[in-house]
């Protein structure tokens, strides 16, 4: 009688647990980015118009795109993107700490963040404070003035094999 | 089938009682649910937190009426349709926003008054912990509220609590991107903390109170001397007449129209901020819309978020979140890493004195760090009260053990 009766809870519980896993598969599900969201953004941005050493804020996926052209006072790095001759920073612009936007300061070459208090080089590499590692650089492509946001082109793909743009 | 009186007359005394033993229910719900004389009016908090929950919801559901979960209109929704056209509409947010910050000032002294009197041990271990459990859904609860507005504050406060989820360097964005629905939050991300904020935080938070509750019946509220009283003793005495020798009252009439005084001063103070200082609950910085592009100079969260980011904020950034974590948990361990069975006022338990009076103190310096700049001098309080935050509860059982001895 009892294994018989074992026998049906654990049928009862077995399915039970299998409509239920289903139910948090599929409220995992909804809460995932809508299609539209994550269908990848692809954003051109034109160079050209870039100013020595001022900072120029662009949108990419929702998130602040910093474009820093480089005069050629400010310190080399490799993770400048040469561009027509000239060199660029281009990265998030988001704090890799907690993900505010730092503030670009021209005349000390450096961001700094005014959440925590942290700060990057003009190559968005993490000097001072809690941040973690340097700015993010994105997926990016040249084409021709301009680079595109969202794609791999080989630069990217160098840079990133090399561990630079993170 | 059960004995009914059939010539009960529909709803009358005996009709209910048949059938749903009101008697019965009212005497272990208030005529015999005995509490201590021996009180003060930090006993009457609890009723105050539910009076004022009971505030947020009425608020709540009138704001409700005319808020529209959209980035495109949520922030005009409140700032212009709400405070300017709804009539009253005025009213319904600055109860609500006053009520959101001073109900966790009554948390924090409910929560201190039962530190102190050690009415967290010794048969009443799951109200504290049932009470910890609101502290934690409430914090969710204002912290989902506070994005609805969808001004600059609410983006980044948003921005900055999601990301803590991407834990520290093992860097895992898909999860904030899950939370978030999107890269940066957005219209999934307004729209679902939407339906936590007026749906299901305060279902469990309206399930949490009655459990609460329950979890008090049993072994009734502390006192103030946390003397172990024989209750069924004090309650015979009292229904004989002698409720001079009684150690007890009923909580209701007697306790309650206590609390109602108590209540009655405090909503004195409560409508006063209200209608004259609202302003404290209003940070100017959510009066400018969201803009992802443009972070506020400080972001900081509301006082009463203060103390745990102060914890975060000082370290770097794995162990920060890691001391955050500790903070968010602390206060569920405090039944068991307090060793001793003594249960008597803190003023009366040895090092638990010291112990009591550095931590209130802590957590308000704390408090006043996490809101100023983290620069300078400030940095170097902030880490220390953050160091003395978990060394207090690393030491707790030792110097509670000690006075077991003693």
């Amino acid at each position: 009688m009892s294994s018989r009766r074992d026998f049906m809870g654990m049928a009862l519980g077995g399915f039970a647990a299998l409509g239920g896993i289903a139910a948090l598969y599929a409220a995992k599900r909804t809460w995932d980015p809508l299609p539209s969201v994550s269908a990848a953004g692809f954003t051109t941005i034109d160079l050209s118009a870039a100013k020595e050493n001022e900072l120029a804020v662009e949108k990419w996926r929702g998130k602040p795109i910093f474009i820093l052209k480089k005069s050629s006072s400010m310190p080399k790095s490799d993770r400048d993107i040469e561009v027509g001759g000239n060199r660029y920073l281009v990265a998030i612009g988001l704090c890799t700490h907690l993900g505010c936007v730092p503030a670009y300061l021209p005349s000390d070459y450096m961001f700094k963040c005014a959440c925590h208090g942290g700060e990057f080089d003009a190559a968005g590499i993490n000097t001072f404070g809690p941040p973690p590692s340097p700015l993010v650089i994105p997926p990016f492509k040249i084409n021709g003035n301009s680079i595109v946001l969202g794609e791999e082109g080989p630069e990217y793909k160098k840079m990133k094999d090399a561990g630079l743009t993170a | 089938m059960a004995h009914f009186d059939k010539k009960a007359k529909p709803f009358s005394h005996q009709w209910l009682n048949d059938r749903l033993a009101v008697d019965t229910v009212k005497k272990v719900l208030s005529t015999e649910y005995w509490i201590p004389k021996n009180i003060n009016f930090l006993w009457a908090m609890g009723m105050i937190l539910a009076a004022t929950f009971g505030l947020l919801l009425v608020s709540g559901i009138f704001l409700l009426m005319y808020y529209k979960p959209d980035t495109k209109l949520a922030f005009d929704s409140v700032n212009y349709t709400i405070m300017t056209e709804v009539g009253y509409g005025w009213l319904w947010r600055h109860i609500h926003g006053v009520a959101a910050s001073v109900v966790f000032l009554i948390i924090y002294i409910h929560m201190f008054t039962g530190i102190y009197y050690g009415s967290y041990k010794k048969g009443r271990e799951m109200i504290w912990l049932s009470g910890m459990l609101l502290f934690v859904v409430f914090s969710a609860e204002a912290f989902s509220g506070y994005m609805l507005p969808w001004g600059q504050m609410s983006y980044w406060a948003g921005m900055v609590i999601t990301n803590l989820f991407s834990l520290g360097s093992l860097d895992i964005q898909a999860i904030v991107e899950w939370i978030r629905g999107d890269y940066v939050p957005g219209d999934a991300f307004l729209t679902r903390f939407f339906m936590l904020h007026v749906l299901l935080l305060p279902l469990v938070i309206l399930a949490l109170i009655v459990f609460h509750f329950a979890t008090l019946r049993i072994p009734h509220v502390n006192n103030q001397d946390g003397e172990e009283i024989d209750f069924e003793e004090s309650a015979k005495l009292y229904k004989e007449g002698n409720k001079k020798e009684s150690k007890v009252i009923p909580f209701n009439p007697v306790f309650l129209s206590k609390d109602i005084f108590v209540m009655g001063i405090y909503f004195v103070l409560f409508f006063y901020l209200v209608f004259y200082h609202f302003e404290f609950a209003m940070d100017p910085v959510n009066f400018d819309p969201a803009d992802g592009l443009k972070t506020p100079v400080h972001i900081y969260p509301e006082w009463y978020f203060l103390w745990s980011y102060e914890i975060l904020r000082p370290f770097s950034k794995d162990i920060g979140l890691i001391a955050f974590g500790f903070a968010q948990v602390a206060f569920f361990l405090l039944p068991f890493l307090d060793k001793s069975p003594v249960v008597a006022p803190a003023n009366r338990r040895g090092l638990f004195k010291f112990w009591f009076w550095i931590m209130l103190v802590d957590m308000i310096v704390l408090t006043i760090m996490g809101k100023l700049p983290p620069e300078g001098a400030w940095n170097i309080i902030g880490l220390v009260a953050a160091l003395t935050f978990i060394v207090l509860f690393a030491v707790l059982p030792f110097i509670t053990k000690f006075e077991k001895k003693a």
